[in-house]
């Protein structure tokens, strides 16, 4: 877990953690992992946002989202998109992944489990619908860049896991 | 304006951008949904890439250069693309094919391009390898699953190595541009990278019961701005809308 306690200002936690990711709306950009620092300069706030994938189409909406709820709140702020350190799954938070279960994707397993299911074909993703492991992969690349496409085995449920960014 | 740099920069992401709208030409037209699918995911990723290159190059270049006048506005001679990524989509074979030959590469150059010491280059590739790695995953499956798969998938993929392979050697020849960036620790000397490219491509040729080409005459010419004359169709699509209707935005 990334500590961003000393980049994100207080009072703007709560405002950061009530925009969500447009394509996962359960999923608040700050349980992502996206925002990387909210800092006051000259009465305007600095926000700095990584994007998960290159070309998630997501980050224009985010940061307009960002700007939107930051003004609802008496603040103008900018937004600069930064690309290092890289994102990495690890940031997702665990109340992130919690939401992203019961959303109904799976949340991206660690990097070495993560492998031996892309590649092996070895069945330990948990179906988010009834829990078996009984899963498979049916492709690699899912509903966006995200996520790859799975189906359980027992109750035949199509789901999306997260696949893990290291 | 660093001129070298700003050629190196176009060097590297002309090859994604090309790329990128090959794979992307076939949103609604792949052999079934997952590989469509991935196809257009794969192209996401490279404009996705291809735009944090061109911001930066637009940067550099100044005089309010846009990454979309670099995309959308450059004549087909100043695109520094390698011919590879050009190359049609003669059927999906020839799709997966130069796929797998360019990710092979293209791994083995942003592993290296981590180390650049321009920190925007090296963020980018630091970002970029790990969507590559997925996409190099993909493609080497894929070439596993038809050169070992029916008589027929065996006989198409082969097809698709065997007329590819004569661009392979260009991923490995080096501009004046290169030369520069390469003395300034900032660009990759890709001439180290090609006995391990061959060692890779073949481990995975030999997994799909594939042959190795044994051809050794090569084509080359689009890093210079020199292409086959698929590039000029493929852009005469990429760039229609601000052709028709010059500075249009949405």
């Amino acid at each position: 877990m990334l500590d961003l306690s000393q980049n994100i200002e207080k009072q703007f936690i709560p405002i950061l953690e009530a925009v969500s990711d447009p394509e996962i709306p359960v999923l608040s950009i700050m349980d992502m992992g996206v925002v990387r620092s909210a800092i006051t300069k000259n009465e305007i706030v600095q926000v700095q946002i990584t994007p998960t994938y290159s070309g998630c189409p997501a980050m224009d909406v985010i940061g307009d989202d960002i700007k939107k709820a930051l003004k609802e709140a008496g603040y103008n702020s900018e937004i600069e998109l930064i690309l290092a350190p890289a994102w990495t799954t690890d940031w997702i938070t665990p109340r992130g992944r919690k939401a992203l279960e019961d959303y109904g994707i799976a949340a991206p397993l660690d990097a070495e489990a993560d492998k031996e299911v892309l590649l092996n074909g070895k069945r330990i993703v948990k179906c988010t619908n009834c829990g078996s492991q009984n899963t498979r992969l049916v492709s690699q690349f899912g509903s966006t860049a995200c996520k790859a496409q799975f189906q359980c085995e027992d109750c035949l449920e199509p789901f999306d896991y997260f696949k893990c960014l290291k | 304006m660093n001129t070298n740099l700003y050629k190196y920069i176009l060097g590297i992401a002309d090859n994604s951008l090309i790329l990128g709208q090959r794979m992307g030409a076939l949103t609604g037209h792949g052999p079934s949904l997952e590989t469509d699918i991935a196809c257009t995911n794969i192209s996401l990723d490279l404009f996705g890439q291809v735009r944090s290159y061109y911001q930066y190059a637009a940067k550099i270049k100044g005089d309010n250069t846009t990454e979309d006048d670099i995309a959308f506005l450059r004549k087909e001679r100043e695109y520094l693309n390698v011919l590879l990524v050009e190359q049609p989509d003669t059927h999906f074979g020839f799709t997966i094919a130069r796929q797998f030959l360019f990710d092979t590469y293209h791994f083995l150059f942003l592993e290296e391009l981590e180390k650049s010491h321009d920190i925007t280059l090296s963020a980018i590739a630091k970002k970029s390898i790990k969507e590559v790695s997925y996409h190099r995953r993909f493609s080497s499956d894929w070439v596993k699953r038809l050169g070992d798969g029916t008589a027929v998938s065996h006989e198409k993929i082969q097809e698709a190595i065997n007329v590819l392979w004569t661009y392979t050697d260009e991923l490995f020849h080096q501009t004046e541009a290169d030369k520069v960036m390469v003395k300034e620790n900032i660009g990759v000397d890709v001439t180290t990278l090609k006995d391990q490219y061959y060692t890779n491509v073949e481990t995975i040729l030999n997994e799909a019961t594939l042959e190795v080409p044994e051809s050794k005459w090569f084509q080359k010419g689009g890093k210079e701005g020199i292409h086959t004359e698929h590039l000029g169709y493929l852009l005469s699509d990429l760039q229609y809308m601000q052709r028709t209707y010059p500075n249009m935005e949405w």
